[in-house]
């Protein structure tokens, strides 16, 4: 039963999900499983949220190393969430001002946007302006034109640095008109739009159909693997 | 004291040094300036109310004018530059209007914290760098969580269990909910209590039955999704024709265009056959395959240069803006936007 019932819960929420693609009278069916499948997944991340305070509180409550670092992560989620759940500084909409939360958290001068501009902008954009460094020392680390697939690799990753920026145009730009096309600027285009969208396409239309064969897979009952217990 | 902590101190030491001589020089370090704006709406009266709630479940309330109600006001804060700050107190010494705001002004510089505690992880790990990471793990999971909350909990799941509730403290406007969608919201609730679960030390496999409705939906969503819009799709769009006739306003054809248009549709083509024929493992690839699998992996590792040196590009422009903001907002030392008058 533990295995049996969820099968068929995937089962039927799949199918109706398919079906209301094709058949317009299960167009409601689908609608009203989109909004419970939103629903589950915005809850998913209370359960998210939930998992990491109960790591962060077993690992503060046997005094890890880093526990303090564990109090960082508690402390920012619970005043973070407090705020954004409760609306701190957020004036109502003026359109309903009888309405105490009808005003957005997004609003300029609430704690939410101060949160968002001053606190997860600056640390996400940084942990990701961080990667141009981690990428560049891997790449020259990792990076030997050892073959005619490397060499093209680099090539092609050298063009496209140059072709977009000014560096380009200084370095080609005096090629003549009938050689337009090898300046890098354009080169770089040439080679999104040819052999980029060809490859990219290729990729696609292999995900996609790596994509229905696992979903037929899990809807035909064929793969069980997600219901874990190590039987396939 | 380690030699590394003494390489921090002298960092650290160097670097207060020069900010407070930077503090010291022209026009100072970075500050935010807000300017006041009144804001004052009446309350509808209770005949307002009733009939905003009646008149909700069809429209959208129109902005309350009426006179009778008690009015509400509240100051709101808009963030000006400094030069309008400095054209204020020139015309006004005494002027309330634009003022310093402490709190976003203290945002500015934690934001600058912030910004070199991550960079700092350039020369070795450190307590700075940590306690950034934590705070991103901390915030990011609270800000998804509220957004998942207020965005589609809200108006979804709460606007259709209780609409009475949301409608007095939320949202006015809300439509009434059908019966159906009363229900399908009902098991919602049931199948998110179920997911929750999973935190309780017993009975953990109740969770498996939302899980298995959140992977059959998808898969149902995926199939259809990607079969339409990547295999159907971009097939089609790769039927092109091999020989292309490019015309000039005239109507002469242009030949040199037109020879390359067709050698970038037969590259294309060529391309995503080969591409395909690489990714197709049923067959070895010896011979013609062979020779197509081979020319595909070339297309691949262009692709995969062109997305090497995109990814690197977005990165650097990031650096770009992180390193824009510690010497524009933060430190006054350029100003692109002339915003300080620089």
């Amino acid at each position: 039963m533990k295995r049996i019932i969820p099968m068929w819960i995937a089962i039927i929420g799949g199918f109706a999900m398919m079906l209301s693609s094709f058949v317009p009278l299960a167009e409601s069916a689908g609608e009203v499983f989109a909004d419970i499948f939103n629903v589950v997944a915005a809850i998913a991340f209370v359960l998210g949220a939930g998992s990491l305070a109960k790591q962060h509180l077993e690992k503060l409550s046997r005094r890890e190393a880093g526990w303090g670092y564990s109090v960082v992560t508690l402390g920012s989620f619970i005043v973070t969430l407090f705020i954004g759940m409760f609306k701190i500084g957020v004036h109502p909409n003026p359109n309903f001002p009888q309405a105490a939360y009808s005003g957005s958290n997004d609003a300029e001068g609430s704690a939410w946007s101060w949160i968002y501009e001053y606190m997860l902008t600056p640390l996400t954009s940084t942990m990701f302006a961080l990667l141009a460094f981690f990428v560049a020392s891997a790449a020259f680390r990792a990076f030997r034109a050892k073959n005619t697939e490397a060499i093209l690799l680099l090539v092609t990753a050298f063009i496209m640095l140059l072709g977009r920026t000014f560096a380009g145009v200084v370095l080609t730009g005096w090629f003549p008109e009938w050689a337009s096309g090898l300046r890098l600027e354009n080169f770089s285009i040439y080679i999104m739009q040819v052999f980029n969208t060809a490859g990219n396409r290729a990729i696609m239309i292999g995900i996609a159909l790596g994509v229905a064969a696992t979903g037929l897979r899990i809807l035909f009952g064929i793969d069980r693997s997600w219901l874990g217990g190590g039987e396939a | 004291m380690t030699r590394q902590g003494k390489t921090w101190l002298v960092i650290g030491a160097v670097f207060v040094t020069l900010l407070v001589v930077r503090g010291m020089i022209g026009q100072g370090l970075g500050r935010v300036y807000v300017k006041r704006t009144d804001v004052t709406v009446n309350m509808p009266d209770a005949v307002d109310m009733n009939t905003a709630a009646a008149s909700s479940s069809t429209t959208t309330v129109a902005p309350t004018t009426s006179s009778n109600g008690k009015p509400l006001s509240w100051q709101e804060w808009k963030q000006v530059a400094p030069l309008a700050f400095a054209a204020a107190q020139k015309a006004n010494p005494a002027q309330t209007e634009i003022t310093l705001s402490w709190p976003r002004t203290i945002g500015l510089w934690l934001a600058a914290f912030f910004t070199l505690a991550i960079f700092s992880f350039l020369y070795a790990d450190n307590s700075f760098y940590k306690i950034a990471e934590s705070l991103v793990v901390g915030v990011s999971a609270a800000y998804w969580g509220v957004i998942g909350f207020w965005d589609t909990l809200v108006p979804k799941m709460f606007g259709a269990l209780t609409p009475g509730l949301v409608k007095s403290m939320v949202q006015p406007s809300l439509v009434s909910p059908e019966p159906l969608q009363q229900i399908s919201m009902a098991l919602a609730l049931i199948l998110s209590v179920m997911m929750l679960w999973r935190l309780l030390p017993r009975g953990g496999w109740i969770s498996a039955w939302p899980l298995a409705f959140i992977v059959g939906v998808t898969a149902g969503l995926k199939i259809v999704s990607h079969v339409e819009s990547d295999l159907m799709a971009q097939t089609a769009v790769t039927m092109k024709p091999l020989v292309v006739r490019v015309t000039d306003a005239s109507g002469a054809t242009n030949m040199w265009d037109s020879w390359w248009a067709s050698v970038a549709n037969v590259l294309l083509v060529v391309g995503v056959i080969c591409c395909l024929t690489y990714f197709f493992f049923s067959v070895q690839h010896k011979g013609v395959v062979g020779g197509a699998a081979r020319v595909g992996i070339w297309y691949l590792m262009i692709t995969f240069g062109a997305a090497f040196g995109f990814t690197v590009m977005g990165r650097i422009a990031l650096l770009a803006a992180r390193i824009e903001f510690l010497f524009d907002d933060w430190l006054w030392l350029i100003d692109p936007n002339h915003l300080r008058g620089l």
